[in-house]
C-alpha cells in the first residue's frame, strides 16, 4: 500500500529575542493507513511536528523539509488555497482542550456544519443531516438536542466528542490528534479514546496520535516515535516497546508505575546532553 | 579615569542581578527593568520629553516669556501674524504676545492637572481598597455610589457643578475632581479583591497586623502601579475637560492666559486671524499627547501583559 | 470631550454588570441597580440646584428682587420644608417630567428639551455610525497586520483623537471646509431657504426630508450635519478602532482560532466571522459608551457649530445662569446614559450565549 504521508528531515524553528529556538530538528517518518504514536516530554516538539503537517505553523516560524508529502502533494510548495482545502477536508486535527478549541458563541451544530460546507457543496438540509449523523457516530445520545447547544453547555467529554465530530465530518483520510484527551478525566478519556479508535478503524484513516503518555500510546497505536529535544530518538513497533534500546525510551518506560511493586525513591527521568545531537 | 566606563556596567549588573542581596536592590532592579522597557519605546520617550519641557517652561515662565502675558501693545501690535518681529507666534486682539501667554498658561494647565490628580487618586484608592478589603455591605454601599458617579456624563456634570459654584479655576478643579475619582476606586477594588485572599496577606494578618495596617502597608502598594498608569492616561482627559470649561467661559477668567479660554477669544477672528485660536489648541494637543504617550509607555512597561495592545 | 472617559467604564467593569443569577432575581437586581442609579442622579442634581447655591431663591430671582417676592418664591419652591421632603417632591416632579420653567425661554424646561433633543440625537447617531463603520474595520486590520505601518497609523490616528480638544478641531474644520473650501454649510441644521417651508415629523431632519421625498432639503440638511457628524465620528473612531484592535488581538490568540484554521476555513472567515463575532461581545459596550460620550461631547461641538441641540441649550442656559434648564438638561443626558448602559447590557446578554440563563 502506498504511504499516505512522507516526512523527511522536517525542521521548524522560531526566531526569538534570545536567539533561534529550534522546536523540530529533522524529524522523518512515513505513515500509511495505520496508527502512529508520537511521545516525548513537554517541549520536545510533538505539537509543532503535527502543526507543520497541518500547515498551522505560526507565520514567524521557519520551516523546511527534504520532503513533506501527503498523497503525492508536496505540502511545502503547495499553494495556500490547496493547503486550506486539505485542512479539515483530507487532513484533520483534534486539539487538546475542547473548552478552548470550540468557538464559544457558535452552537455546536453550526460549527460542525461549517466544516462540512467549507469542503463539500451540500445544501443546508443535507449538511444538518450529516452533522447529526456524525454526532451520533461519536456516540452522542441525543444529537438533535446537542446540535443546538453552545460549547459552555456541554461537559468536557461531550465537547471533545463534538470536536471530533467537527473534524471528521468531511471524511478526512489522515487524522492528527494532539493530546486529544489530556484535558479530560480518566474515565472520560477512555470513552473518548475508544470512540476515536473505532472511527479510525471503521473509516480506514491514518492516525498520528500525539501524547506524552507512553503506555496509552503503546496500547492504542501500531508504531511509536519517541521524540526528545526536537528529534526522533527511537522508532519502534508498539508491541516491541519492552525491547526499546534508547536509554531515554527506557527512562520513560521506567517512570510508569506498576502495581505491586514498591518504588522508593521515585525514578527521575535521566537526560543526557549527547542525546540532543 | 580608567574605571569610569567600568562603574556604570557594574551598577547595571548590580541592578539586573537575579539574586538581589537586599530588598532595596530588588526594588531598584525592578524599577530599572521597567525603565529599560519604557526607554525602548521611542514614542514614550517623546511623550516624556514633552512633559519635561512642559514642567521646565512652567517653572521658568517668567524668564522664558518675552512679553507680559496680560498687558498688550494695543496701539502697535494688534493681531500680528506669526513670525512677526518680536512675536514668534503672533499677537491677539489686545496686542498680547501669544507665545508669552502660552508659556504662562502652562502653569495653569499643570496646576489643574496636578491638583485633580492629588485629590482624586488618594480618594479613589481609599474608597476602592476599603471596599475591596472590607467586603460585605461596606463594599456594596461604596460601589453603588461609585457606579452612580461612573454612570454620569462627566463633562455635563462638571458643567452643572461649575454653574452652581460659579466660574473660576478652583471650582473647575473641584468639578473635575468630583467626576474623576470613580474609575480609580473601581480599579483599586479589583486589585484589592485579587490580593485579599493571597497567602502573604494571610501571613501578615496572622502576625497580628491590624486591618488598617494591612490596607495601608500591604494592599495599597499593590494597587499603585496600575493607579499611576491610569492617572497618567487620565491627565490628558483632564486637560481636555479643563480646556473645555475654559472655552465655555467657566474656567479661568480673563485676562488669565488659560489655553481653552484663549481659543474661545480667538474664535471671533478665526476666519481672518487663524493663529489666535490655533496656537493654544496646538499647545493643548501637544501636552495631552505627551500625557497619553507616557501613559501608554508606562502601561506597557509596568504591565507586560498588556504590552502592545 | 475626553475619550479616556469612555474607556474607563469598560476597563473598570461595566456599571450594570450583574452575574448569572436565576432570571427573576436577576431582573429584580437589575431593576434595583437602574433605580438607585437614577435616584443617585437626581440626588446629585438636587444637591447642585438646592444646596450649593447660597440662596436658590436669589439664583432664580436675582438679588434685586423685593423681599415679598423672595418670600413668595421661597414658599412656592418648598424651601421651608425639611430637606428630605424637598427631595421627595423633587423626585416626584422629575418623574412627571417637570423640571421647572426656563428663565431664558420662559417655557417649561421639559418642552424646550423635547424640542432640541432630536437635533442632538441625530448628530450623535450619525457620528457613532461614522465612527463604528470606520473604527471596526480599522481596528480589525490593525490587529491582523500587527506591527506594520497600517497598525502604527491606526495607533497614531487614535492617539491624536484622544488628545485633541474637540472644539478646537471643530473650529479648524469650519475654517477649512466652510470658509476656505465652501464644501459644507454653516451655521445650524438647515438653510434659511428651507427653514420655514420644511415641516419635520420626527425631528430627525435627515430622515424627515428623505421620508417626504424633499431631495433639495435632504441635500441641504446633509451639508449642515456632515461636518459636525464627521468630527464626532472621528473621536468615536479613534476610540472604537483602538478597542477593536485590542479585543481582536485577544481573540486571535485563542485556541478556537487554531481549530478554525484546522477546519480549513479561509483567513477572511476566521477574522471577520469567528474572531470578530467574539470581539463583538465586549465591543457592544464600547460602542454604547462611545455613543453616550458623543451625546455629552455635543455640549462643546454644538457650541462651535451653532447646532440647535441640547448641548447648545445647556451652554446658552449656563451663560444666563438658568439653573433649571442646566439641571434639566443634565438629568436628561444622565438618564439617556443610564438607558444606553441598560441597552448595551441587554445586548451583551443576547450576543454572549454564556450569559444567557
Ligand atoms: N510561537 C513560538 N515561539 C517560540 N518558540 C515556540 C513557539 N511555539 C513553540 N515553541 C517552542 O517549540 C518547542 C516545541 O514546542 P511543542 O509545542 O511542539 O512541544 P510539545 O512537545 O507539544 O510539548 P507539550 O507536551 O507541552 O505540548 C518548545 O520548546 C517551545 O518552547
Ligand atoms: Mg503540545
Amino acid at each position: 500500500m502506498r504511504p499516505l504521508l512522507h516526512v523527511d528531515d522536517l525542521k521548524v524553528s522560531f526566531p526569538t529575542r534570545s536567539g533561534l529556538v529550534e522546536a523540530v530538528r529533522g524529524v522523518s517518518f512515513t505513515l500509511g493507513r495505520e496508527r502512529l504514536g508520537i511521545v516525548g516530554e513537554s517541549g520536545s516538539g510533538k505539537s509543532q511536528t503535527g502543526r507543520a503537517i497541518m500547515g498551522l505553523t505560526p507565520p514567524q516560524a521557519r520551516i523546511s523539509a527534504a520532503r513533506l508529502e501527503f498523497d503525492g502533494i508536496d505540502l511545502l510548495s503547495a499553494p495556500p488555497k490547496l493547503r486550506r482545502s486539505l485542512r479539515g477536508g483530507r487532513i484533520a486535527m483534534v486539539l487538546q482542550d475542547p473548552k478552548y478549541s470550540l468557538n464559544p458563541v457558535m452552537s455546536i451544530g453550526r460549527q460542525i456544519v461549517e466544516t462540512l460546507r467549507t469542503h463539500e457543496n451540500v445544501s443546508r438540509k443535507v449538511a444538518r443531516e450529516r452533522a447529526l449523523d456524525m454526532l451520533a457516530a461519536v456516540q452522542i445520545r441525543d444529537p438533535a438536542r446537542v446540535f443546538d447547544l453552545y460549547p459552555h453547555e456541554v461537559s468536557g467529554g461531550m465537547g471533545q466528542r463534538a470536536m471530533i465530530a467537527m473534524m471528521l465530518v468531511a471524511g478526512p483520510e489522515l487524522l492528527i490528534a494532539d493530546e486529544p484527551t489530556s484535558a479530560l478525566d480518566v474515565t472520560v478519556q477512555l470513552e473518548v479514546l475508544s470512540i476515536l479508535d473505532r472511527l479510525v478503524a471503521d473509516r480506514g484513516m491514518g492516525l498520528v496520535f500525539v501524547s506524552h503518555d507512553l503506555r496509552l500510546v503503546s496500547s492504542f497505536c501500531d508504531r511509536v516515535l519517541v521524540m526528545y529535544a526536537g528529534k526522533v530518538v527511537e522508532e519502534i513497533a508498539a508491541s516491541e516497546l519492552g525491547n526499546a534500546r534508547h536509554p531515554y525510551t527506557r527512562g520513560l518506560l521506567n517512570c510508569m508505575p506498576t502495581l505491586g511493586t514498591n518504588r522508593h525513591p521515585l525514578p527521575v527521568l535521566d537526560r543526557q546532553p549527547e542525546w540532543r545531537l | 579615569m580608567t574605571d569610569v566606563p567600568a562603574a556604570p556596567r557594574s551598577t547595571r549588573a548590580w541592578l539586573l542581578s537575579d539574586r538581589p542581596q537586599s530588598r532595596a536592590q530588588a526594588r531598584l532592579g525592578r524599577a530599572y527593568i521597567s525603565w529599560l522597557r519604557f526607554a525602548s519605546n521611542p514614542l514614550a520617550l517623546v511623550g516624556l520629553a514633552i512633559l519635561l519641557v512642559l514642567v521646565l517652561v512652567a517653572a521658568f515662565a517668567n524668564i522664558l516669556a518675552p512679553h507680559s502675558p496680560t498687558a498688550g501693545d494695543l496701539a502697535g501690535a494688534q493681531l500680528l501674524p506669526p513670525l512677526s518681529p518680536g512675536y514668534l507666534l503672533g499677537t491677539d486682539d489686545q496686542g498680547r504676545d501669544i507665545l508669552s501667554r502660552l508659556i504662562h498658561g502652562s502653569r495653569l494647565t499643570l496646576t489643574v492637572v496636578l491638583l485633580v490628580a492629588v485629590i482624586t487618586a488618594p480618594v479613589g484608592l481609599l474608597v476602592g481598597t476599603v471596599a475591596g478589603y472590607a467586603g460585605g455591605w461596606v463594599d456594596g454601599v461604596l460601589m453603588r455610589i461609585t457606579d452612580i458617579f461612573l454612570a454620569f456624563p462627566k463633562l455635563v456634570l462638571a458643567l452643572a457643578l461649575v454653574a452652581a459654584l460659579g466660574p473660576g479655576i478652583e471650582n473647575a478643579v473641584i468639578a473635575i475632581a468630583v467626576t474623576s475619582w470613580p474609575p480609580y476606586a473601581r480599579m483599586a477594588r479589583a486589585e484589592t479583591m485579587a490580593v485579599r485572599h493571597s497567602d502573604y496577606i494571610a501571613a501578615v494578618r496572622l502576625m497580628g497586623a491590624s486591618p488598617v495596617r494591612v490596607v495601608l502597608r500591604h494592599v495599597m502598594p499593590m494597587c499603585l502601579s496600575s493607579l499611576i498608569v491610569r492617572v497618567t492616561l487620565d491627565m490628558a482627559g483632564i486637560i481636555l475637560i479643563a480646556a473645555g470649561l475654559g472655552f465655555l467661559g467657566l474656567g479661568a477668567q480673563p485676562p488669565s492666559p488659560e489655553w481653552g479660554a484663549m481659543i474661545a477669544s480667538g474664535r471671533r477672528f478665526i476666519l481672518d486671524q487663524w493663529w489666535v485660536a490655533t496656537m493654544p489648541g496646538m499647545a493643548i494637543l501637544i501636552v495631552s499627547l505627551g500625557f497619553n504617550l507616557v501613559g501608554d509607555g508606562l502601561r506597557d512597561s509596568l504591565d507586560p501583559r498588556e504590552a502592545g495592545q | 470631550m475626553s475619550s479616556t472617559t469612555m474607556s474607563e467604564s469598560v476597563r473598570a467593569g461595566r456599571p450594570f454588570h450583574v452575574r448569572a443569577w436565576p432570571v427573576a432575581i436577576g431582573v429584580l437586581r437589575f431593576a434595583g441597580v437602574v433605580i438607585t442609579t437614577f435616584l443617585g442622579l437626581l440626588a446629585v442634581t438636587f444637591f447642585i440646584g438646592r444646596v450649593i447655591p447660597v440662596d436658590p431663591v436669589l439664583a432664580v430671582l436675582g438679588d434685586r428682587a423685593p423681599a415679598s417676592a423672595i418670600e413668595r418664591t421661597r414658599e412656592a419652591m418648598g424651601l421651608n420644608l425639611p430637606i428630605y421632603q424637598q427631595f421627595f417632591i423633587y423626585v416626584r416632579q422629575a418623574l412627571a417630567g417637570d423640571f421647572g420653567t426656563s428663565v431664558l425661554t420662559t417655557h417649561p424646561v421639559m418642552s424646550d428639551i423635547a424640542r432640541v433633543f432630536p437635533a442632538t440625537i441625530e448628530l450623535a447617531t450619525l457620528g457613532t455610525l461614522i465612527g463604528t463603520s470606520l473604527g471596526i474595520p480599522l481596528g480589525v486590520l490593525a490587529a491582523v497586520k500587527r506591527g506594520t505601518l497600517l497598525d502604527q497609523l491606526v495607533r497614531i490616528i487614535g492617539l491624536i483623537g484622544y488628545s485633541v480638544p474637540i472644539f478646537w478641531l471643530g473650529l479648524l474644520a469650519l475654517l477649512v471646509f466652510y470658509a476656505k473650501l465652501g464644501w459644507v454649510a454653516y451655521p445650524g441644521r438647515i438653510g434659511i431657504a428651507f427653514e420655514y417651508s420644511f415641516t419635520p415629523i420626527t425631528g430627525l431632519y435627515l430622515i424627515d426630508a428623505l421620508w417626504q421625498g424633499e431631495w433639495e432639503v435632504a441635500v441641504d440638511v446633509f451639508r449642515h450635519i456632515i461636518l459636525p457628524a464627521a468630527l464626532l465620528g472621528y473621536f468615536s473612531m479613534a476610540y472604537i478602532s483602538r478597542m477593536t484592535r485590542s479585543f481582536m488581538l485577544n481573540e486571535l490568540g485563542q485556541e478556537y482560532i487554531v481549530a478554525a484554521r484546522a477546519k480549513g476555513l479561509s483567513e477572511a472567515r476566521i477574522i471577520w466571522f469567528h474572531a470578530l463575532r467574539n470581539a463583538a461581545v465586549p465591543l457592544v459596550t464600547v460602542i454604547a459608551l462611545s455613543y453616550a460620550t458623543l451625546l455629552e461631547g455635543s455640549v462643546l461641538t454644538e457650541t462651535v457649530f451653532s447646532w440647535p441641540g441640547l448641548g447648545l441649550y445647556i451652554t446658552n442656559s449656563l451663560q444666563n445662569a438658568d439653573m433649571n434648564a442646566v439641571l434639566g438638561g443634565t438629568i436628561i443626558i444622565g438618564s439617556t446614559f443610564i438607558g444606553i448602559n441598560l441597552l448595551s447590557d441587554l445586548l451583551y446578554r443576547t450576543l454572549d450565549p454564556r450569559t444567557r440563563a
